[in-house]
């Protein structure tokens, strides 16, 4: 196993009954780099994490982070992380500094130094007014901040944030986003999970898509997209029954056969440059009048749409979570 | 600091948690405070007339096991903060912390133990005012709470390991309630064991909380001892040891729900 893996797994499976939440997994996460674990729920997202969090004992494989063991070495490996997650798992009737200072005496850093570093983290994460404050008057947003706070304590070399902006509200996520990016950028390495794509897309500098406890795609956001196939245009037209003619009229500029849904034409391409004044050159040619035309890049969704055959976006946000 | 320190150091961490919980919430204040006044002043002067206890006022006989009671059910607390953590994931913040594990069992049992003392105070006071006396020595009487607070302490852990069994906090005071409710009942607390049906007698001569009750008695108001006070110690020492193994092992196999 490599030196510079921050995290590293090798055919990890856990079996809960009859049900396989792991079904043989690989990871690596280099030092100070961030590794986007990608999937629904019920995919064993938080499995993954439970075993590299010294929570659950894998059934077969191994796994290695920040240089040790976690089932020989599950003290060492303490030592060097910090967990974050969906739960926001602070004490509601302890205040937000209170939280803080239990931690940090639970990471043995002394009296002093814990009551120091939680008013920093409460400053650094706009907790600051707040943090005198019982945290169960606090908001959704204001919890998961104390809660990635508390994860990041001790200052461990590798963070794992189980879902750390699930049930947000857009401008929460955007400041736990901003939380996350600041701890990258001091060379925490990071494991992070999500079902979201557009916070992978945001945070992670590779993605493990896992589906059904398999790893079943690893790359960048980049390398996942142009797996898929490259840029598209997307044509709207004026009269949405004109979609067959319109698909004769582009053959010959797509990559692959263009295809047309509600008057909404999407061409596969190549290349993209010149393909939009092209596009409007034949369409004007043949008659057929345009309401807006777009270049567009694939996003994960079209990624995880391509690789599971099922949409990545879970349609109600039960709580299994396994 | 060596491992030993850092065991006593996270368990006062703990116990300073749950110490602190205690004030903010004040519905368990009232458990702690006013609940044990309702029942001695409910007893005493509703049942009280009804219940023959020959030699001893019924204050006196009343006491010693409404304490033994209230003792038993201190831990509570432990159960119901132990499922809690469990259900709002902070169990596993704490078992991914390079801290000394069970000081996450130890910190609660060590904050029931400053609960149970506030309890005896305000259960002695509230007995004193409706006329319950000591009738022994001083050292009976510190003997006799040592012996209630360890009891107490024996039973935390039964309420810990309820707490980690449990699929709720809900679920876990009702276990706790109806597991425990009868067993108190069916002693000597609150009748001589001779009023009950022959066939219940056995049962509850043979109860651990008669036991307790009757080494509580013996050590307040000067009823004749026998084997009790030593069997209550061994009592507590037993069920601290099988309740406190299979906390741990239960703790060491937790997994928020």
């Amino acid at each position: 196993m490599s030196a510079e893996c921050a995290v590293e797994t090798e055919g990890l499976r856990k079996r809960y009954g009859d049900v396989e939440a792991l079904a043989g997994v690989d990871l690596r996460a280099r030092v100070g780099s961030v590794l986007g674990l990608l999937g629904p729920n019920g995919a064993g997202k938080t499995t993954a994490v439970r075993i590299l969090t010294t929570l659950l004992r894998p059934d077969e494989g191994s796994a290695r982070v920040a240089g040790f063991d976690v089932v020989k070495d599950g003290a060492r490996v303490r030592e060097r992380i910090g967990l974050a997650g969906q739960y926001a798992a602070v004490d509601e009737n302890l205040s937000g500094l209170e939280n803080l200072e239990m931690v940090g005496r639970l990471y043995h850093l002394g009296r002093k130094a814990a009551r120091a570093r939680a008013r920093e983290l409460l400053a650094s994460f706009d907790l600051a007014d707040a943090g005198d404050r019982l945290v169960r008057t606090y908001s959704g947003g204001m919890r998961r901040r104390v809660d990635l706070a508390a994860a990041l304590v001790a200052r461990p070399p590798v963070v794992f944030l189980d879902e750390p902006t699930t049930g947000l509200d857009l401008r929460s996520r955007i400041g736990l986003w901003e939380g996350i990016e600041a701890l990258v950028d001091e060379g925490t390495t990071v494991l992070l999970t999500t079902q979201y794509l557009d916070e992978a897309d945001r945070l992670a500098d590779r993605i493990a898509v896992i589906d059904h406890g398999v790893v079943i795609a690893e790359g960048t956001s980049d390398e996942l997209k142009t797996q898929v196939g490259g840029d598209r245009l997307e044509i709207c037209l004026e009269d949405r029954d004109r979609g067959g003619e319109a698909i004769t009229a582009l053959t010959a500029l797509a990559d692959g056969r263009p295809a047309v849904e509600n008057g909404t034409l999407r061409v596969p391409l190549s290349r993209r440059t010149g393909a939009i004044a092209e596009a409007v050159r034949r369409l004007d040619g043949a008659g057929i009048a345009i309401d807006d035309i777009s270049l567009k890049q694939p996003t994960l969704d079209d990624v995880f749409l391509e690789l599971t055959g099922h949409a990545a976006e879970p349609e109600s946000n039960g709580d299994e979570s396994r | 600091m060596s491992a030993v320190q850092y065991a006593v150091s996270d368990t006062f961490v703990l116990a300073t948690r749950s110490i602190k919980r205690i004030r903010r919430q004040p519905d368990l204040l009232i458990g702690f405070t006013v609940q044990p006044i309702m029942f001695v002043l409910l007893f005493v002067y509703v049942f009280g007339g009804a219940i023959e206890t020959p030699g001893l006022d019924y204050v006196d006989f009343l006491m010693p096991g409404i304490i033994v009671q209230s003792m038993v059910f201190g831990g509570f607390v432990t159960a119901l903060g132990l499922s809690e953590d469990l259900k709002k994931g902070l169990m596993d913040r704490f078992r991914s912390l390079p801290m000394w594990g069970p000081a996450v069992l130890s910190g609660r049992i060590l904050a029931d133990i400053g609960t149970n003392i506030i309890q005896l105070v305000v259960m002695f006071t509230v007995g004193i005012i409706v006329g319950f006396r000591f009738s022994t020595s001083a050292p009976e009487v510190i003997a006799g709470i040592a012996l209630l607070l360890l009891f107490g302490y024996a039973f935390s852990w039964v309420f810990a390991f309820i707490g980690l069994t449990a699929s709720s906090p809900e679920a876990s005071n009702a276990y706790g309630f109806t597991i425990l409710f009868p067993i108190t009942f069916v002693s000597s607390a609150f009748v001589p064991v001779e009023t009950m049906p022959s066939w219940l007698q056995p049962i509850a001569e043979h109860n651990p909380f008669t036991t307790m009750v009757n080494a509580a008695r013996a050590l307040f108001v000067d009823t004749p001892a026998g084997n009790d006070i030593w069997l209550s110690i061994l009592w507590s020492l037993a069920i601290t040891a099988v309740f406190a193994t299979l906390s741990i092992w239960r703790y060491h196999r937790a997994v928020a729900r």
